[in-house]
C-alpha cells in the first residue's frame, strides 16, 4: 500500500510540475493546484498512514499523528488563497496586457527560442 | 576612557559646520576647528601623562562573540600619525576658509573633511584589526565625497569614482588578509596579532596574507601599478589634495605596513615585494612628475614617488631604514602640504595651474614664492631642510642593506636615479613657476593672498627649516617612540644630524643634485622625445575597463535572466532535483524496515482515480474546462483519501475548499481563453515531461522511503496534553487553535491579505466576456434556474445551522472554524449563483472586507487577552459551565479564537468569490464606490 501511495503522490507531482512549466497562465494555475494536492498528500503521509485512528481522544485505541494533519489543514486553506491570488493575477494580466502568456507581453513567440536566437546573434 | 573621546570629538565635529554656518563663514571655520584642536590637546595630554606605559589602551565591549571590541590605542606610531592628522587638519580648516569660494558649500565641505579626519584617527588608533578595517573603508568613502566635492565637474566625479574603486577594492583584499590573520592567530586584537609573528610565519597561509595585506596598502598608498587614481584625484579642491595626498589618506597604506611590520615583515617575500614595488613606483612616478605641466599633477606624481621611497624603506627591513621611513612620513607631510597649498594660492590668485602659462611669480607674490621655493628645496633634498635628512638616511640604507644578494647594487642605483629625478622636477616646478620670464599672460594678475591663507604655509615651512637644522628634536620626542612600536627588539643607535662627514651617501646625494640640474637643462629635449609616445590617459583605460566589466556582467545576466518566467521555473525545478537527489542516493536502500500494510480494492480504485485524474488534467490541459473537471476529480479523491487514513478534519476541509476552488476557477475561466493554443515544440514537451517525470519519481521515492521507516514524532506530547491542557478531544483542532495558535493566526492573516490583494487587483478590471461557449453555443437564456433558486434558498438556513454545529463541536469532534467558515461561504456563494449578484447585493448589503479584518482582529485580541491575566500571548483557558435547559457544557477561550478564524475565512472567501462574480455586473469593484 505504501508503494501505491508513494507512486500516486509521485504521479500527481509530475503532472503538476508539467503543467506549471506551460506557457499560459490558466494551465499553470491548474498545475499549481494539482501540485498543492500532491504536496498535501506527501506532507500528510509524513505521520504515517493509519486506518481507524482519528485523533479524537477516547474514541480510538491508536491515534494517527495529529501534527501533520494540523499542518496540512492550514496548508489546504493557504493553498486556496494562493490559487485564488494567482488566478486573479492571471486575469488582471490578461486585462492589462491583452494576453494570457506567463511571460507577459510575448504572445505568439516561444521565449526560449527567442533567447537562443539572441545568444547566437 | 579619554581615548574614546578623540575620535568621538572629531566625529562630533561633523555636525558643527551645519549648526554654525548661519553665524558666517569665519565663525563656522573657527567652530569647526575646535573639535580637532580639543582632540589634539587630548592626545598630547594623554601621551604626556602616560607614565611608564608604552601603549595606552581603551576598549568597549561590542561584539564579544566575534572577537570585535571597540578597542583603541595610542602608541608611538599612532602618536606620530595623530599629530600629523590633527595638526595639519587644523591648518587645512584655516586654509579652506579662504580657499573656498562663495558658491562652494562650506558646511558640506567641513562636514566631509571632519568625517574623513575621524576615519583617519580611527585607523591609526584602532587596537583591533576589524575596527581598523572599518575606518579604512570609511576613509575610502569620505575621500570619495571630498574628491567629488565639485560634483558638477565630470573630472571630479570620475576622479572620485576611480579613487573609490581602487582603494575600495584594495580594502576588500585587506579584509580578506585580516580575516586570514585572525584565523591564524585566533584573534583580531592588535596586541595578540603583533605578538603572533611566529604563528604567522609558520602558517602556510603566510604568503597569501602578505599579498592580500600589501594589495590593500599599495592601493591606498598609490603604489605602482595602482598609482593612477591619485593624479585623477587632483580634481578635488586643493585643500583636499593638501590634506589627503600629503599627510593622511595615502599615508594610510604606509601606516598599515608600519603597523603590521612587527608581525609580517622581514621575510624574503615581504622584503622583495615591498622594496621592488617601492623602487619602481619611486622612479616611474618621478619621471612622470618631470613631464607634467600642471602644478598639481607635478605634485601628485611627486607624492607617488615619495610614497614609493617610504615603501622602499619599509621593505629594506633594517631598523635604521624604519627610522628613515617614519622620519620621511613626517618630512613629506611637512613639505608637501605647503606645496599643495602654495599651488592652490597660485591657482586661486592667477587663475591657472599650467606652468606653461605661469612664470615670474616671484616678483608678484614674493612671500608665497619664497616659501614655496623652500618647500621645493626640501622636496628635492637640499641641505638645511628636513627633506635632506631623511633622503640622506635613505641613501645610507640603500647602500647598506643588501636585500638581493649579488644584485643588490640595483637598490642604490634606482635610489640615486629617483633622487636625481626629484631634483629635476623640483627645479622644473620652481623655475617654471617663479623665475622664468612669463611666456603668456595668466588669466589674472596674481598678488599676495590674505595673510591667514598664507599662515599655514609659513608655519609648515618654518617647521621644515627647524627640523632640517635641528633634526635631533624629533628623535627623542616622536621618532624613538614610533620606532619602538614598529620594530622588534632594541632601538638602533643612530644620530640625526645635518652633517655626517664626507661619505658615500653624501657623494650619491651630490651626484643626484648635479644630475638633476643637468637633466633640467635638457627638459625641452625630453619633452620632444616624449611626444614620440602615444599618450595614455589612465582615465580612459580605467573607464574602458569598467565598461567592459559592466558589459560582460550584463551579458552574463542576460543569459541567465532572459525575462522568461517559464525558464526560471524550469531552472528552479532542476535545482531542487539536484538538491534532493544526492540525499536519496546516500540511502543504503530505498525501502525501510516497516512491513507494508495490505491493499484493498477500494484503495486501488482510489489510486487509479487519482492517477487517471492527474494524468488527464495534464494531458488535456489545452481544453481548459475538461482539464478543470479532471482536476476536481483529483480533489475529491484526495479528500476521500484523507477520510480513509483517519483525518476527518482534513477530509472536511479539503471537500469544502474543493467546492470553493472549483467555483473560483470556473468563474475565472469564463474571463480567460477557453483553449490553450498549441505553442510548445515537440522537443519542449519532451523536455518538460522528462523534468516532471524525474521530479515525480524523486518525490515518490522520497515518500516511499519515509513511509517504510519508523517515525519518531513529537506528536505524543499533543496527544497526551490535548485534553488536560487544551480542554478538547479533537487533537487536530486543539493544535490549531491552542498549541500552534500563533501559526494559525499568521495563516488567517495571510488569507485576509490575499483577499484584500485580490479585491485590489479586481479594481476597475474590464475583461472580454464571451457571448458563447467554445462550440459557439449561446449561454442559456434561463440565467437563474428556478430549481437551483429554490434549493439554494432552502439550503441557506440549513447550511448556516450545520456550519454553526460544526463550529461548536470542533473542539471535541471533527469540525472547527475553518470548515464552518467554508461551509457558510459556500452557502452564500450558492445564493449568489442562483439568484444573481443584483438580488444578493440588495439583501447582503454589508461588505466582506471588514468581516475578514474583524476575524483576524478577534483572534489577535483573544491572544492578547491572555496577556491581561499575565499569561503569554495566546494562552487559552477552559471551564465547565452549567446552562439551564442545555445542561453541562465545556467552553474554552480557544472557541473565541476559533470564532475569529471562522469570520476571517468567511470574509476572505466571499471577498474573493463575490467580488469576482460581481465583475460582470454594475457592482464591479471600483475605487470610487467602495
Amino acid at each position: 500500500m505504501e508503494a501505491l501511495y508513494a507512486i500516486t503522490t509521485g504521479v500527481l507531482t509530475a503532472c503538476g510540475v508539467y503543467m506549471t512549466l506551460r506557457g499560459r497562465t490558466f494551465p499553470v494555475v491548474v498545475g499549481l493546484t494539482l501540485l498543492t494536492y500532491a504536496v498535501n498528500l506527501f506532507l500528510f503521509s509524513m505521520g504515517g498512514l493509519t486506518t481507524h485512528g482519528a485523533a479524537l481522544i477516547g474514541q480510538n485505541e491508536a491515534y494517527a499523528d495529529p501534527l501533520p494533519q494540523a499542518l496540512v489543514l492550514t496548508a489546504i486553506v493557504i493553498g486556496f488563497a494562493m490559487t485564488a491570488f494567482s488566478v486573479i493575477l492571471a486575469m488582471r494580466s490578461r486585462g492589462d496586457l491583452g494576453n494570457d502568456s506567463v511571460d507577459g507581453s510575448r504572445t505568439d513567440r516561444d521565449p526560449d527560442q527567442d533567447s537562443r536566437r539572441e545568444s547566437k546573434a | 576612557m579619554t581615548l574614546l573621546w578623540i575620535p568621538l570629538l572629531t566625529f562630533l565635529g561633523v555636525f558643527v559646520p551645519a549648526l554654525t554656518i548661519r553665524g558666517g563663514r569665519s565663525l563656522c571655520a573657527l567652530a569647526t576647528s575646535l573639535a580637532p584642536l580639543a582632540a589634539l590637546l587630548l592626545v598630547i595630554h594623554a601621551w604626556l601623562s602616560r607614565g611608564d606605559a608604552e601603549v595606552l589602551r581603551a576598549s568597549l565591549e561590542w561584539l564579544p562573540t566575534f572577537g570585535v571590541d571597540l578597542a583603541l590605542r595610542i602608541d608611538g606610531l599612532s602618536l606620530l600619525f595623530l599629530l600629523l592628522i590633527l595638526g595639519i587638519g587644523l591648518l587645512i580648516i584655516l586654509y579652506s576658509r579662504y580657499y573656498l569660494s562663495a558658491q562652494d558649500s562650506m558646511r558640506r565641505f567641513y562636514a566631509f573633511l571632519m568625517l574623513f579626519m575621524t576615519a583617519m584617527v580611527g585607523i591609526v588608533m584602532a587596537d583591533n584589526l576589524l575596527i581598523l578595517w572599518g575606518f579604512w573603508e570609511l576613509t575610502s568613502l569620505s575621500s570619495f565625497l571630498l574628491i567629488g566635492f565639485w560634483s558638477h565637474q565630470t573630472e571630479a566625479r570620475k576622479g572620485a569614482r576611480m579613487a573609490m574603486t581602487i582603494t575600495g577594492a584594495g580594502g576588500l583584499a585587506l579584509l580578506a588578509g585580516i580575516l586570514l590573520i585572525g584565523k591564524v592567530v585566533g584573534s583580531f586584537d592588535l596586541g595578540t596579532v603583533l605578538a603572533g609573528r611566529q604563528q604567522l610565519l609558520a602558517s602556510p597561509l603566510y604568503p597569501l596574507i602578505v599579498v592580500l595585506v600589501l594589495l590593500g596598502a599599495f592601493a591606498k598608498s598609490a603604489q605602482f601599478p595602482f598609482h593612477f587614481w591619485l593624479p585623477h584625484a587632483m580634481a578635488a579642491p586643493t585643500p583636499v589634495s593638501a590634506y589627503l595626498h600629503s599627510a593622511t589618506m595615502v599615508k594610510a597604506g604606509i601606516f598599515l605596513m608600519a603597523r603590521l611590520h612587527p608581525a609580517l615583515a622581514d621575510t624574503p617575500l615581504w622584503n622583495t615585494l615591498v622594496t621592488l614595488t617601492g623602487l619602481t613606483t619611486m622612479v616611474y612616478a618621478a619621471w612622470f612628475a618631470f613631464l607634467k605641466t600642471d602644478l598639481k599633477a607635478i605634485l601628485a606624481f611627486s607624492t607617488i614617488s615619495h610614497l614609493g621611497l617610504i615603501t622602499t624603506l619599509l621593505g629594506l627591513g633594517s631598523r635604521l631604514a624604519l627610522a628613515a621611513a617614519l622620519l620621511h612620513v613626517i618630512n613629506h607631510a611637512l613639505f608637501k602640504a605647503p606645496l599643495f597649498m602654495s599651488a592652490g594660492i597660485i591657482d586661486h590668485e592667477s587663475g591657472t595651474r599650467d606652468v606653461r602659462k605661469l612664470g615670474g611669480v616671484i616678483r608678484l607674490m614674493p612671500v608665497t614664492a619664497t616659501l614655496a621655493c623652500l618647500a621645493t628645496a626640501s622636496m628635492a633634498g637640499i641641505p638645511l631642510l628636513n627633506g635632506f635628512i631623511s633622503k640622506e638616511m635613505f641613501f645610507t640604507e640603500a647602500l647598506e642593506v643588501q636585500p638581493f644578494g649579488g644584485l643588490s647594487w640595483i637598490v642604490p642605483l634606482l635610489a640615486g636615479l629617483g633622487g636625481l629625478l626629484s631634483v629635476a622636477y623640483s627645479l622644473r616646478f620652481a623655475y617654471a613657476t617663479f623665475f622664468r620670464r612669463p611666456r603668456q599672460q595668466p588669466p589674472q594678475t596674481p598678488h599676495e593672498p590674505p595673510w591667514p591663507m598664507r599662515a599655514p604655509v609659513e608655519l609648515l615651512v618654518a617647521l621644515c627649516l627647524v627640523f632640517g637644522l635641528f633634526p635631533a628634536v624629533l628623535q627623542s620626542t616622536i621618532l624613538d617612540n614610533a620606532l619602538r612600536a614598529v620594530s622588534n627588539g632594541p632601538l638602533p643607535t643612530y644620530h640625526l644630524a645635518l652633517w655626517h662627514g664626507l661619505n658615500a651617501p653624501l657623494l650619491l646625494s651630490v651626484a643626484a643634485v648635479l644630475g638633476g640640474i643637468v637633466l633640467h637643462f635638457f627638459h625641452r629635449h625630453v619633452m620632444r622625445f616624449k611626444r614620440k609616445f602615444t599618450a595614455h590617459d589612465a582615465r580612459y583605460i580605467f573607464e574602458g575597463a569598467i565598461q567592459r566589466i559592466v558589459y560582460l556582467s550584463q551579458r552574463g545576466i542576460d543569459r541567465l535572466e532572459n525575462g522568461s518566467l517559464q525558464r526560471y521555473l524550469m531552472l528552479l525545478v532542476l535545482c531542487s532535483l539536484l538538491a534532493i537527489a544526492p540525499g536519496l542516493a546516500q540511502l543504503e536502500r530505498l525501502g525501510g524496515s516497516l512491513a507494508g500494510q495490505p491493499l484493498d480494492p477500494l484503495l486501488v480504485l482510489g489510486a487509479a482515480l487519482l492517477i487517471m485524474g492527474g494524468v488527464l488534467t495534464a494531458a488535456l490541459h489545452r481544453q481548459r474546462l475538461v482539464s478543470l473537471l479532471m482536476l476536481s476529480v483529483v480533489g475529491l479523491v484526495v479528500s476521500l483519501t484523507f477520510a480513509r487514513f483517519s483525518a476527518p478534519d482534513l477530509a472536511l476541509t479539503q471537500l469544502s475548499v474543493e467546492v470553493v476552488t472549483m467555483i473560483l476557477l470556473m468563474l475565472a475561466l469564463f474571463f480567460l481563453p477557453q483553449k490553450t493554443p498549441r505553442e510548445s515544440s515537440g522537443g519542449r514537451i519532451v523536455r518538460d515531461i522528462l523534468i516532471a517525470a524525474a521530479f515525480g519519481a524523486l518525490i515518490a521515492s522520497l515518500n516511499y522511503a519515509v513511509l517504510t521507516r519508523e517515525l519518531d514524532s513529537i506528536s505524543s506530547y499533543f496527544l497526551a496534553n490535548a485534553l488536560p491542557e487544551g480542554g478538547g478531544h479533537n487533537v487536530v483542532n486543539v493544535i490549531l487553535v491552542d498549541f500552534r495558535g500563533f501559526d494559525t493566526l499568521g495563516e488567517i492573516t495571510v488569507l485576509a491579505i490575499a483577499g484584500l490583494a485580490i479585491y485590489k487587483l479586481l479594481n476597475r478590471l474590464r475583461l472580454f466576456m464571451p457571448a458563447t461557449d467554445l462550440e459557439g453555443r449561446v449561454w442559456a437564456a434561463d440565467r437563474h434556474p428556478v430549481l437551483l433558486m429554490v434549493v439554494a434558498q432552502t439550503l441557506l438556513p440549513l447550511a448556516l445551522l450545520v456550519s454553526f454545529f460544526i463550529f461548536l463541536r470542533g473542539h471535541n469532534y471533527p469540525g472547527g472554524g475553518f470548515i464552518a467558515g467554508l461551509i457558510t461561504a459556500v452557502a452564500l456563494i450558492l445564493l449568489y449563483m442562483s439568484r444573481g449578484v443584483e438580488w444578493a447585493q440588495q439583501r447582503l448589503t454589508f461588505q466582506f472586507q471588514p468581516i475578514a479584518i474583524a476575524g483576524v482582529a478577534l483572534s489577535t485580541l483573544t491572544g492578547l487577552g491572555s496577556m491581561l491575566f499575565g499569561y503569554p500571548f495566546l494562552t487559552s483557558t477552559f471551564g465547565h459551565f452549567h446552562l439551564p435547559l442545555i445542561g453541562d457544557i465545556e467552553l474554552a477561550s480557544a472557541l473565541v479564537f476559533d470564532g475569529g478564524i471562522y469570520l476571517a475565512v468567511v470574509g476572505a472567501t466571499l471577498m474573493i468569490l463575490a467580488n469576482l462574480g460581481k465583475l460582470t455586473t454594475e457592482y464591479r469593484p471600483n475605487k470610487d464606490t467602495p
